[in-house]
This record gives structure tokens, sequence and C-alpha cells, in this order.
């Protein structure tokens, strides 16, 4: 199980924690209990799903006992993080975080940042796909850039909030073409079904998303997938990547899971090797595979130097959208 | 044909004895939770998916099924009885259904929203069965200036519960409307009427605004009153089955509710709400008696609540037909589907044959087994208002906060409900009718969001209102909805004149 481990995560600093851990950690430790896991969100959406999959995982693999999940929904998960950081926490206290809530931080001026949790493990990530109809006259990324150029209105780009991952995406893309991103013709267009119909009705000329929003539909041909946000293609996926048709962006969509800002030294360590144990286990796999999440477990370390980067890219990004003028 | 041997072999599927367990079971729990408020279908799936992991898909969707059922038929028992809706889809419910209770006709509410429900299930089943992939087609042509129509259309029921007096009436609507604007605005993100309170980002939630106002603010009310009135009695008058005059007032608002709810149900933004509004306006529109509704008219309960139900098996159609959720529960039902490595659309009907149609069947099956559960239920039900007086009053307030505080968690929700409780103290205190707020919130920012949607698609263009048919079609329904009565209204009046002008 170790070895499988590491072949994921390739990563030095992952082995040389986990390797630590396996040595100091004694079955009495390895035990967490009564591990309560926010999810900032209603049930059903990607940071609730996290969360139960954490809780079935961490149970099974008897990394924890009474494992709880609550759902504290709300304006992108800012009040889910707002409550995480002020309210008392009950026994370990962890909170799923992602890509989105970056976003929603900034463009809600919330009070509270992710700077004031502790980062302890990216998981998953998903790669997003640029979705037109099937009936779409778009065949490529070079037929939207086309359309964007000669009439950047005419192309409605649909996603689910202004500022979350999907706009930033856009924004992204538009960017790398050398087009004005302040003519971007950003639609809200809603959660997932709302936003599926309205591309298959054609309706709205480009959606994104989690690639697995929209696979049934692909698959029966009723969408077409012009590009795909990953570094190169990905295995069963016959989607070709932005970067390969010309279009310099990489995005996923990442998922995490974050312990309290106070938390002492001896705790993060526990959890950290526990984190470890369940994204490597076969129970995390099966249901990553399941839900379409591609693993991109970091452990504390190296997910706190990315979160920071992440954070800085995001602001740019966003300000240059004029979404965080005063 | 063909249909009708697959829907057979499903009932083969469902009707064994383990499946009916777990179909029992699941409207079992869904009548349970639809009754608190604050819980909701959609939190309960998600607590149970990881403990059905084990279950054959069949036996989990089938169960999964009567919980949704369970719960649509659950949420109007509170919203009759104790004017307390759980679920948005019973806000409608709550005013008729209540002034019922409140006249001793607690009994024969109970039953005409059973009895519609079962029916509403039943008939908008069949019409999942034969008619999902056209409802999913008319679906789709649904874009953002078509949902506008729509809502204009549906925010017309506004003057079928304006009340006695249109300053009052419109004075209420535009409060709802204006509590509707708090939060951020989709389109770009900037934040309105907040106040720097981060839990208003979202906006405030149409149920906690709706037991504040019905539950909370008339339960004061009528506290108040408590010392200055001889004690009302809410309990049961007469027999409590309903009589040939309720069946013969119920049968067709049963019927209409559901012609509304399924094909508004299956439009992806279409919600459980708008059905429910549309039924009562036309209820009111055809009814004979359009004087008693508010006051507890049976059909202002038979109607929405048909529309209800009918919409819950409606937002099945394009789940199951196009994987796509249209509802909060749906979109877990879609988890469930992916934990069993199964991808909803036409491919289901033909990979999994069984589990398709065994769940369909298992819904006939469920609305039947619900009946059976809720009618004798009614008799116990209504003994709840038998409750002394202050106890009652106080088992409602405290019965509302909680549900209040389950929906989200929030502390901050509590504080909304009793704020909004107290304005609707206030309402009832100088007669103005609530309903037209809740209509202006739940209806105001769903018409906005689409309107802006729709001109940000056509680049500013408002003529897409106009040029798109469905669109026109709608918006001229709700002109002629407006207009016919006000025209009907004027020359009945001068009729009257010329009669009088004539002795």
């Amino acid at each position: 199980m170790w070895a499988k481990s590491l072949d994921i995560s390739r990563r030095f600093a992952a082995a040389a924690a986990l390797a630590a851990l396996a040595v100091t950690a004694s079955p009495a430790l390895a035990q967490l209990k009564s591990v309560e896991i926010m999810a900032p969100a209603n049930p059903g959406g990607g940071y609730d799903q996290h969360a139960r999959a954490m809780q079935q995982v961490m149970q099974e693999l008897n990394l924890a006992t009474g494992v709880q999940v609550v759902n504290v929904p709300g304006a992108g998960g800012t009040i889910g993080l707002s409550q995480f950081v002020t309210g008392k926490k009950r026994g370990n206290g962890l909170m799923i975080t992602g890509l989105g809530m970056i976003g929603a931080t900034l463009i809600n001026k919330s009070p509270v940042s992710l700077e004031q949790v502790t980062p302890l493990a990216r998981l998953t990530g998903e790669y997003q796909p640029i979705i037109v109809s099937a009936e779409s006259p778009l065949k490529t990324m070079d037929d939207l850039v086309a359309k964007f150029k000669a009439d950047p209105g005419s192309v409605s780009w649909g996603g689910f909030a202004v500022g979350s991952p999907d706009h930033i995406l856009y924004a992204l893309i538009v960017k790398a073409v050398g087009g004005d991103v302040s003519k971007m013709n950003y639609i809200a267009a809603g959660a997932g079904g709302e936003m599926l119909a309205a591309v298959m009705g054609g309706h709205i000329t480009v959606v994104t998303g989690g690639y697995n929003e929209f696979a049934a539909q692909l698959k029966e041909g009723k969408l077409r997938a012009l590009a795909i946000s990953s570094p190169e293609r990905l295995p069963g996926i016959d989607v070709p990547t932005l970067k390969e048709q010309g279009v310099d962006v990489e995005l996923v969509n990442w998922r995490a899971v974050v312990a309290s800002g106070d938390i002492k030294q001896a705790d993060l360590k526990t959890l950290d090797g526990a984190m470890g144990k369940m994204v490597a286990s076969p129970q995390w796999k099966a249901i990553a595979a399941e839900r379409g999440w591609v693993d991109s477990y970091l452990p504390a370390k190296d997910f706190a130097g990315f979160l920071q980067d992440e954070q800085t890219r995001i602001k740019s990004v966003l300000d240059e959208l004029g979404l965080l003028k005063k | 044909m063909e249909t009708l041997v697959a829907l057979s072999s499903g009932f083969a599927v469902a009707m064994t004895p383990y499946n009916l367990m777990w179909s029992a079971l699941g409207v079992t729990i869904g009548t349970a939770i639809g009754v608190l408020p604050g819980i909701g279908p959609a939190l309960t799936l998600a607590l149970l998916l990881p403990v059905t992991y084990g279950l054959e898909p069949v036996s989990a969707f089938i169960m999964f099924a009567g919980i949704y059922y369970g719960a649509m038929y659950g949420g109007s028992t509170t919203a009759i009885l104790l004017n307390t809706p759980g679920e948005s889809g019973s806000i409608v419910t709550a005013i008729d259904g209540h002034a019922m209770a409140r006249q001793g006709r607690g009994a024969q509410a109970l039953a005409t929203a059973a009895i519609g429900s079962f029916i509403a299930g039943t008939i908008a089943t069949l019409a999942l069965t034969f008619v999902a992939p056209l409802m999913v087609k008319l679906a789709l042509l649904f874009g953002p200036a078509e949902y506008f129509a729509l809502m204009v259309l549906a925010l017309t029921t506004v003057t079928a519960v304006l009340g006695a007096s249109l300053s009052r009436g419109l004075a209420s609507l535009f409060f709802g409307l204006a509590l509707g604007l708090v939060g951020i605005d989709l389109q770009t993100g900037q934040a309105r009427l907040t106040f720097g309170i981060l839990e208003l980002l979202d906006g405030i939630d149409t149920v906690i605004v709706a037991v504040g106002l019905f539950a909370i603010g008339e339960t004061l009310y009528n506290a108040a009153r408590y010392r200055f009135e001889k004690e009302e009695i809410y309990a049961l008058k007469g027999s409590k089955w309903m009589g040939k005059e309720d069946w013969k007032r119920s049968w067709k608002p049963w019927l209409r509710g559901t012609a509304l709810g399924f094909p508004i149900g299956a439009l992806p933004a279409g919600g459980s709400e708008i059905p429910t509004f549309l039924s009562y306006l036309v209820e009111k529109r055809l009814s004979k008696h359009p004087e008693e509704f508010g006051k507890g008219a049976i059909e202002a309960v038979a109607g929405p609540e048909a529309a209800n139900n009918a919409s819950a098996a409606g937002t099945l159609a394009p789940l199951l037909s196009l994987g796509l959720p249209t509802s909060a529960t749906a979109a877990i039902m879609l988890a469930a589907f992916q934990q069993y490595g199964l991808q909803p659309g036409p491919l289901l009907f033909d990979n999994n044959p069984d589990l398709v149609w065994g769940m369909i069947a298992s819904l006939y099956i469920g609305n039947a087994l619900l009946l059976l559960l809720n009618l004798p239920l009614v008799g116990l039900w209504v003994k709840l208002l038998v409750i002394p007086r202050p106890w009652l009053y106080a088992g409602i307030l405290v019965f509302a906060t909680l549900g209040a505080y389950t929906l989200n968690n929030n502390v901050v929700d509590l504080i909304i409900l009793w704020i909004i409780g107290l304005i609707g103290f206030g309402m009832r205190v100088l007669d103005v009718p609530v309903a037209p707020c809740v209509v202006g919130l739940i209806l105001g920012p769903l018409a906005e969001q689409q309107f802006r949607r729709a001109l940000a698609i056509s680049q500013g263009d408002p003529t897409v209102f106009f040029t798109h048919p469905l669109s026109l079609g709608l918006l001229i329904t709700a002109a002629l909805l407006v207009l016919v009565p006000v025209v009907l209204k004027a020359r009945q009046n001068r009729r009257e004149q010329d009669a009088q002008a004539q002795i």
C-alpha cells in the first residue's frame, strides 16, 4: 500500500512524511476520534460528495471513529469558512475546500480567508471541458476563438457563478488568445441541470464544469467537447487539450481538506498521515473513479505552498476581470 | 406496447417482498421528514447514500423514490395543521389549508391533500412512463427568455392573493420583492442589501420567510388575542371524511394541478413552487366561490397539492432520460447513480432496464403505500389541534424555530426568522395579506435572473421576449389573466349601472 501511494503522489516530501509516520505512528494514535467534516455547501455538490466520501473511507479503514459531516451552505463556501474559522471546534474539525472558494472569498469580500486555516491535503481535481451542443457549428477551439474575435458579444460563456472556476477558465482562455477579457459575455447560468439544458437547447454558446457532469451526454452525442483544460490528454477521454489547440491554459478544479488554524503540530501530523492512508486506499480510489475525480493528492506541506500560488493566480485573474473593484 | 412489457417486468422487480419492504421504509421515512420542517428529502438522501452502498441499486433507488414522494406528501401536513410549510412546495397549501384547519375542517384538508397527491403522483408517473422523452424535448425549448415569461405568468398569481385592499396587497408584494433583492447579484457578483452580513449573501431563504410570516406571525397574533377572545375550537367538526361536496370540489383541481405540475416540474428551472402558484390562480379564477379563497377553500388545497406532487414526478423525467438533475433531490439521486457506476440517460433504459422500470413501478407502489399510510393517520394528526392553545402556540414556535435552524445550521437564520415573524405579526395586526409577499420573494429573483440572462445572451436586445414564440405565448396568457377579469368586472358594473338606470 505504501509503495502504491508513492507512485501516485510521486513526491519526495510525501514519501518522507509517510515513511516517518509509518515508523512513529502507533495503532492507537492512528485512530482519530470524533472527526467533524464540514461541507461548506448543500448536500449533493462537490464539497459534500468529498466530505461524505472521506467519512465513508475513514470509517472503513478504521482511521477514525464517529466521523460526522455537517453542511453549512452559502455564498460559494464563504459562510462555511467563516463558521469554521470563528466557531469553536468540537473534536477534530476539518473542512472541505477547493478552487471555487478562493474566488468566492475574494468576490464576497469575506472578512475571513483561507489564510486562517491550516492546509491539510489536496485530494482530487477535475479538469474542465469546453462544451457545446452537438448541433453547434463550432467544432474546434479555433472556431470558438474566431467567433469570439469577430463579435465578442455573440459568444455566451455559461458557467456556475461570477468568479467561479468556470469564469476563471474562460478568462484565462480569452487572455491566452489575446482577446479582451472585459468584452467577454459571461452568463451565470445556474447549477448543473439548468446549465446543461441551456447548452443542449442551444440557448448558450459554451458551458463548462467537471467532465463527469457532461460524460453521459457526451457519450450519447448530445454534446461535444471542444477541448479540455488538462496538461495532456486524459486516458479514456478522447478530447484534445487546450494546449494542443494552441491555447496555453491549464486549469484543474481541485478539492482539498483543511484543518483549523490553531491545530497542534502533533495533531496535524496524525491527520496528515491519515489523509495519506485514505487517498492510497482502494476504497478511495474506487469512489474517485466513479465520480471522475483525478487523484491530485498533495500532503500538508506541499499543499500549503500550492495554495499560496493559487491564491495569487486567482486574485490576478479576478482583478483583470474587474471583479475586485471596491 | 414495448413500454407496457417493460413496465410489467418492472412491477415484477418492485413487487418482490424484499423490494416492497424498501419501498415501505422509504415512504415512511419520507413522510416523517416531510413533516419536520428544515429536513428535506435532499439532506436525507445524502445521509443515507453511504449507508445504502451495500444494497442492490434497484432496492436503493426504490427506497429513494419512496423518500422523495413521501416527503412531498408529508410536507403538506404541517402546512395545514400548524401553518408551518416544511418546504417551498407546500407554502401555497398553508394559505387555505390552515384556514380550513381553523374551521375544524383539518381532516378534510389533509384528506384532499393526500388523495390529490395520490392521484397526481399516479397520473404523473403514468406520464413519466409514456411521455418523458416528449417532456424533455419541451424542456430544452425553454431558454432564459421563455423562463422569464413563465415567471411573469406565475407572478400574475399575485392577483389571486392580493386580498380586499389593493394598496395593502401591493405593499406586501413589494416588500416581498425587496426581500428578494437581498444577496449577491449572480450576473455581476455584487452584493445587494447585505449590510456586510455574510449570511445574507445568498439571499433570504424562502422557507424561512414563509415560516416566519405564516407560523410565527400568525401564532403571535393569535396568542396576542387569546385573552380577549372566546377560544375558538380548531378541533374536528362533523365527519372526518370528505363529504360529497368536498369530492365534487376537489376532483377537477386535482387533475388541473397535475396538468400544471408535471410539465413544469420537468423544466430544469421550473421548480415546485411555480406550479403550486399557478394552480392556486387557476382554481380561484375557475371557482364558483372565489370569495372563499384565502379563507379555507378546499380547491386551494387540492390543486396546489396535486401540482406539488406531480412536479416531483416531473423532475424525474429529465433526470432519467437525459441525466439532468433539476432539483437538489434529483442532484443527489444523480450522485447515487454514479455511486453505483450508472449514468442516467437514454442508455440507462437500455443498459439497466430492471433498475429504471423497477424504480418507475415502485413509484406506483409507493403512491399506493403512501395513501394507505396517510389516510388513517389523518385522524391522528388532527388530534394535534385539540392540544390546549397555549401549548399548541408554544409548540408551533419551537417547532418553527428548530426547523429554521436545521435548514442551514445557521444562527443568523433564526434571527431573520424572528424579525420576519415580528413583521408578519405587524402585518396581521394592520390587515396586510402575507401571501403576496411570499409570491414576490420567490418569483422576483427568479424572474430577474432569467430576464438578465436573456438580455445578456441577446446582447441587450429586448425583442427576444416577443420573437420567441413560446415566450410570446406565455406573456400573452399572462396579460389575458390580468386583463380579462378586470374587463369582465368593468362590463358587469356597467351592466348593473345600466340596469339601475333603466329602473
